[in-house]
């Protein structure tokens, strides 16, 4: 079994370098690196937990922005509202999202294709508008943290992102290792067979339904934690932030840039896209000119018609070439 | 005794009868064939027993139990699995993956689905392509993962659409053997074919279709001398042929 | 009473403007199986070119629609050769994933260009003018974009089912390999139809700054407007997709009054929703 020995070796080198990443002396190591980095391992997850439903499963769906919203809203509640520490509010958003997240699909699931696809972005459009209106969160003007004792009890911190930066770690290793469990186990195979021919899995015994809602209900839980990390760390909330089609398709555009339906993929996206996202910010101020979002117009364009499977599908290639050449077979 | 009995199954698209009235049983044990012309209605039954469309009237029963309407899950997890006729190999899985998904219909377990998997790996003749992404096999190969894949899940009644089309000399025989091999290891056949030479010597009853309808059931050889049938789809030529030869 | 009527006539004529964004994206769907997000950015660059024209050189939007039509045609044909051409038969998915690219692109070239801000022509001939029909206005504008809309549809209506160009069409929707044995080169029709779709959104952009603002945002809800338009009348029916636009059209503007502007379209949205769970054809599809 030496494919399960070298991805093990990947893993737990992959996590040794991002434990050691904020110590590392030199660019490193200012703030706004370090900013980058958070970014980067917080887009990475949620982008992950987007990849479990479409990458794994095979339904793509552009209305996880509303799961990320209602763990964001459900830790924002807990601190403003309710005068509580975040993590019960975390807990309460991600099971919430996972309730709605089941709820709202499966009457989708019969819609085929293009119409699913459309239906996802109305369900993002009308939770963007309702949470404008309601009063009881905060309405247009969202969620603002009040200064109060940084730690981890609170999960906040104002004078270093150091913490940060390692609880988003933490949310790394949960949701990686989730997604590595599972895809050697028969969780994993059903949804694949699921994604590549639903008929011929059901007739393999498969519940499709079942299978569909597990992913729906996991993604939607762990885009939640994604969602309240991404409070704790923004000090602030509101509805065109996280329930927006923009943010939805960032998870989604993120997991096809580095690879769908991979593990690495969502990782190495998020750390071509976020750099660029944030510098050109910094450079150019406000939106960047969007200059970011141009580069990424076009690397997805070239993507999905030169190398759909992403960057890991490109890795794969070369590593597919180098083996040629060295006139060898696994 | 009687592992798939079918009742007077209809199955009706609008005001085209697909099935009319359709009686038979399959014996525990055996290997029967369906034949019949082009669009008698054979994969339409099929799909009605595994659970892909809901007949408009009749019964099902496998092993006793009314499966009419079941899910094409359910019927799977009972044993009763089918393959199709136009293959569906899960085209991004390698072959051992495609496997594994049949295999863990009996088990959670990653190291006892791999052992099974193994086995009818060893049992289609496609160890060489364990690596080798489904999508990208020959069209032969495809048919036998297919069959390897229905195996995997441990079935007692297993439908096979057409899984002879297309292959020739030597892979015939080898299909037919593995048909036997199949059938001595207790598993049930419900064989769709148009190659007679190779279905008629190993079937023990054949069940014809013609336009909906149930035209013949019997053993090979009263099937082959049925006049409705040969005037229907074997053809005098053909049926004497058949007729001599040895089962 | 009056306010009713009022409100009815901007919805339907709101609705019109839908229908002429929608019947382009409609025909590409049908023919093609396309569906293309960067739909409304296409709307967003001709209302950038009949902005620019008119407040560099005066021109009227009246008439620089024509000027508006053609770029985005042109527009069309060579993003479909670029772009399209490559996908035609992947997963649906990869057109999606192409054209929002696309649209993210094109928006954000503008945006870098020129500005968010929002810009407004102010001095064209029909802006701001008005027909007083008894209690009710009837805003010229407007008035002019349903007429231009209703001409093209029918225009295209005809084009598509009495000219021999038109039948090819046809044939090459129903069954792209028939359609070649039969000597038709289904990969110009391909181009010409996203090019038609495209100067039927540019017609429309052309006239617009009339009375709309234009700022790199405007394209995007359209965009989804006319996805629901079309999802809703059914893949396939152009005659559907122009009855859901009058029919959002309304539903916009009704809940848009009598309820709150906020919930427009969390109605319109809602209605898409509700019926495509019932009828997962939408209304007229097949």
């Amino acid at each position: 079994m030496n494919h399960a020995k070298k991805s093990r070796g990947l893993w737990y080198s992959v996590l040794l370098i991002l434990a050691l990443l904020p110590i590392i002396p030199g660019p490193l190591q200012g703030p706004f690196a370090q900013h980058v980095l958070v970014l980067i391992l917080l887009f990475a997850c949620m982008s992950q937990a987007w990849n479990i439903l479409g990458g794994y499963c095979g339904q793509v769906s552009f209305g996880h922005s509303v799961f990320f919203g209602i763990g964001a809203y459900g830790a924002g509640m807990a601190v403003v509202t309710y005068g509580l520490t975040p993590w019960p509010g975390a807990l309460a958003g991600a099971l919430l999202a996972a309730i709605v997240a089941m709820a709202i699909s499966y009457p989708c699931f019969r819609l085929k294709g293009h119409y699913f696809a459309i239906a996802t972005f109305a369900i993002v459009e009308i939770f963007n508008r309702l949470f404008m209106v309601w009063y009881w969160v905060g309405g247009a003007l969202g969620l603002d943290y009040p200064i109060i004792e940084e730690g981890w009890k609170n999960f906040m911190w104002f004078r270093t992102k150091t913490q940060y930066y390692y609880g988003a770690f933490g949310l790394f290793i949960i949701v990686f290792s989730f997604v590595r469990w599972m895809e050697g186990h028969k969780l994993g195979y059903y949804m694949r067979a699921v994604r590549d021919g639903q008929e011929a899995a059901e007739s393999l015994g498969v519940n499709s339904t079942s299978v569909k809602l597990t992913a729906i209900a996991i993604s939607a839980f762990l885009a939640a934690l994604c969602g309240a990390f991404f409070v704790q760390y923004n000090l602030r909330v509101d509805p065109p932030m996280v329930m927006s089609l923009d943010m939805s398709m960032r998870f989604v555009l993120i997991t096809i840039l580095g690879g769908l339906g991979t593990l690495w993929g969502p990782l190495l996206g998020a750390a071509i896209l976020i750099p660029l996202q944030e510098y050109t910010r910094a450079i150019w101020g406000g939106l960047g000119g969007g200059v970011d979002l141009i580069i990424f117009g076009i690397l997805i364009i070239l993507i999905v018609t030169r190398q759909p499977k992403g960057v890991m599908g490109f890795i794969s290639w070369l590593a597919n070439r180098s083996r040629a050449a060295k006139g060898g077979d696994e | 005794m009687a592992l798939l009995e079918v009742r007077n199954l209809t199955m009706k698209f609008g005001s085209l009868i697909a099935n009319h009235d359709v009686s038979f049983v399959v014996e525990e044990g055996a290997i029967v064939g369906l034949i019949g012309p082009n669009g008698a209605g054979k994969t339409t039954l099929f799909n009605c027993v595994s659970g892909v469309y809901k007949p408009t009237s009749g019964k099902i029963y496998y092993d006793g139990v009314d499966i009419t309407r079941w899910p094409p899950h359910r019927v799977a997890r009972l044993g009763a699995v089918r393959t199709f006729q136009v293959v569906r190999p899960l085209n991004d899985m390698n072959v051992l993956d495609n496997i594994l998904v049949g295999a863990f219909l009996r088990t959670s377990s990653f190291e006892a689905s791999l052992e099974v998997a193994e086995a009818c790996l060893e049992m289609c003749h496609l160890e060489e392509y364990r690596n080798k992404r489904a999508g990208s096999l020959t069209i032969g190969l495809k048919k036998r993962l297919e069959l390897a894949r229905a195996l995997a899940t441990q079935p007692r009644l297993l439908m096979l659409d057409e899984v002879m089309a297309g292959l020739t000399g030597t892979e015939l025989k080898d299909a037919m053997d593995l048909l036997r091999d199949i059938k001595a290891r207790g598993i049930t056949l419900l064989v769709v074919e148009h190659i007679m030479e190779a279905l008629m010597p190993i079937a023990d009853k054949v069940i014809v279709l013609d336009g909906g309808i149930k035209i013949a059931e019997g053993p090979p050889s009263e099937v082959v001398q049925n006049e409705r049938v040969i005037a229907a789809y074997l053809g005098e030529k053909f049926s004497k042929r058949l007729r001599g030869m040895k089962a | 009473m009056a306010v009713f009527f009022q409100v009815v006539l901007d919805g339907l004529l709101n609705g019109m403007l839908y229908a002429l964004i929608t019947v382009g994206l409609s025909l590409i769907w049908g023919v093609m199986d396309v569906i293309n997000f960067a739909h409304g950015e296409f709307l967003m660059v001709a209302m950038y070119v009949s902005y620019w024209l008119g407040f560099l050189m005066h021109a009227d939007p009246l008439i620089s629609w024509i000027a508006s039509g053609a770029f985005v045609f042109l527009l069309s044909v060579i993003i479909y050769k670029l772009i399209i051409s490559q996908l035609i038969g992947k997963p649906a998915l990869s057109v999606l994933l192409a054209t929002f690219g696309l649209s993210m692109l094109l928006k954000n070239i503008c945006l870098n260009r020129f500005s968010p801000n929002f810009k407004l022509l102010s001095d064209t001939y029909l802006g701001g003018k008005v027909i007083p029909l008894g209690d009710i206005i009837l805003p010229m504008p407007q008035f002019v974009i349903a007429i231009a809309s209703l001409a093209v549809i029918m225009y295209i209506y005809r084009f598509i089912t009495r000219t021999k160009m038109g039948w090819a069409i046809q044939a090459t929707a129903m069954d792209r390999d028939a359609a070649e044995l039969m000597g038709i080169d289904t990969a110009r029709i391909f181009a010409l139809v996203f090019g038609i779709g495209g100067a039927c959104v540019g017609i429309a952009g052309g006239l617009l700054p009339m009375y709309m603002p234009v700022h790199p945002e405007v394209g995007s809800l359209f965009s989804l407007i006319a996805f629901v338009c079309v999802a809703l009348g059914g893949f396939g029916s152009i005659v559907g997709s122009l009855l859901a636009a009058l029919l959002v059209g309304l539903v916009e503007a009704l809940v848009g009054f009598y309820v709150a502007p906020i919930f427009k379209y969390v109605a319109v949205f809602g209605i898409y929703l509700i019926v495509i769970l019932i009828r997962p054809r939408g209304l007229f599809g097949w």
